[in-house]
């Protein structure tokens, strides 16, 4: 079960190829997307655009129950991006897994730990430089004296708890979805009999991760969203 | 078998994928391919498609407003017609009294034309009339004094010359005219 990562260093960076190799692979996949369905764009929306309006309209809605339009409206470009991003990116590892040689090649870029922090900490910082930029300085150093002084040191913990929970949650649900589907599909299914044993789990197993998935991009975007409006909105 | 897995399974989560290095490649990589990411698609996607929601919406307010905008001219427009065949209507009714009347004046007058003329052709024909029987009298005259004068010459040939006989007959007639 324990596959090895490509790791490779690189002008004094480590890189996983794999990750590398996923990342823009699910970059790939949504810029496709999202360019082919808003390709021929009528006014009279059909097929794929009405699909990616619907999810405009989602995130829009995400955002506006997080926040007043007219702070959250900067956000939409961005929380449509995120959702498209991290949904694609739980899908990729769920109908196979590429291991060459022992080494794990093709699955989630939302398996790793690093990638989700990455994105976590994107999040929390964009939060942080919007708090400062709409709010001024001193009214963003203000809030984490709020509601007492003496509850600064809680506050100052409560960002890094945000970032550590918002990346780690994304990556354990996404992880472990894997790893129950590579045990499924490579312990489970060793024989004839252990392969028709097999179907019934995998099944589910895979359609629990696609809701899973879906459900961990909404969750991740609403959090965003959420993290966003406490330092920009002027009601918190 | 499966005690086997799982063992490796927790020995792979507790181990992990980079428990010896922290890929810091991997999050310089992630960071710009989903910023890279973020501005190509606004560019080729979330803008357009923006632009274009934000156009249908203006679409639909302006056709509100359009359909608004008809819809009171309609109103006015057949507030106009309502007037206007109102108008027409008083006016053909107006026309029609007039001809009414006009009908009426010409239908006098063309009896009293009717009138004159027969008038006219009555008297005409009496005068024709009272000629006629003027110059019948005066021809029953003439023969009935002949005829007299006949009967009388026959009656009294010897006795009367014609003239005398002549000049009788017409002093009678004469007479006779005159007591009519």
């Amino acid at each position: 079960m324990h596959h090895e990562a490509p790791i490779v260093p690189f002008l004094g960076l480590y890189f996983n190829l794999a990750n590398v190799l996923m990342i823009t692979v699910a970059s790939l996949i949504v810029f496709i997307i999202a360019v082919l369905s808003t390709r021929t764009l009528a006014m009279k929306p059909s097929g794929i655009q009405n699909f990616m309006e619907w999810v405009m309209d989602f995130v829009k809605n995400i955002i506006n129950s997080a926040m007043d339009w007219k702070d959250g409206g900067r956000f939409h470009v961005l929380g449509i991006t995120l959702i498209m991003y991290i949904f694609v990116s739980n899908m990729l590892g769920l109908p196979f897994s590429i291991v060459i040689d022992g080494t794990l090649w093709w699955k989630s870029p939302t398996a790793d730990p690093v990638v989700t922090m990455t994105l976590a900490t994107m999040v929390v910082l964009l939060s942080h430089y919007y708090g400062v930029k709409l709010k001024g300085t001193a009214a963003y150093g203000r809030e984490f004296l709020k509601p007492f002084s003496f509850m600064f040191p809680i506050k100052i913990i409560e960002e890094f708890a945000n970032t550590l929970t918002l990346g780690l949650r994304l990556y354990g649900n996404i992880y472990a979805g894997e790893i129950l589907l590579t045990l499924i599909a490579g312990s489970l299914a060793t024989g004839i009999g252990g392969t028709l044993a097999a179907i019934v789990p995998m099944l589910a197993w895979q359609g629990f991760s696609i809701f899973v998935g879906a459900i961990q991009s909404f969750i991740f975007v609403m959090l965003t969203m959420v993290y966003l409006s406490h330092k920009v909105s002027a009601d918190h | 078998m499966l005690t086997n897995s799982l063992n490796s399974l927790v020995l792979g989560a507790a181990e992990g994928t980079h428990d010896a290095f922290l890929n810091t490649g991997d999050i310089v990589f992630q960071l710009l391919m989903f910023l890279i990411l973020l501005a190509l698609l606004k560019k080729y996607a979330w803008g357009p498609l923006m632009g274009i929601m934000k156009q249908r919406e203006e679409h639909i307010a302006g056709e509100i407003d359009a359909a608004e905008q008809s819809r009171k001219e309609a109103s006015k427009n057949l507030e106009e017609q309502r007037e206007l065949l109102k108008q027409a209507r008083l006016e053909a009714q107006s026309l029609i009294e007039n001809a009414k009347k006009q009908g009426d004046i010409q239908r006098d007058e063309i009896i009293a034309l009717a009138r004159t003329e027969s008038d006219r052709i009555k008297e005409s024909a009496k005068a024709e009339i009272e000629r006629e029987k003027d110059q019948a009298v005066e021809a029953i005259r003439e023969q009935l004094a002949s005829i007299s004068v006949m009967i009388a010459s026959k009656v009294i040939e010897k006795e009367l010359s014609v003239a005398d006989q002549e000049k009788l007959v017409n002093d009678y007639i004469k007479e006779a005219g005159e007591g009519r």
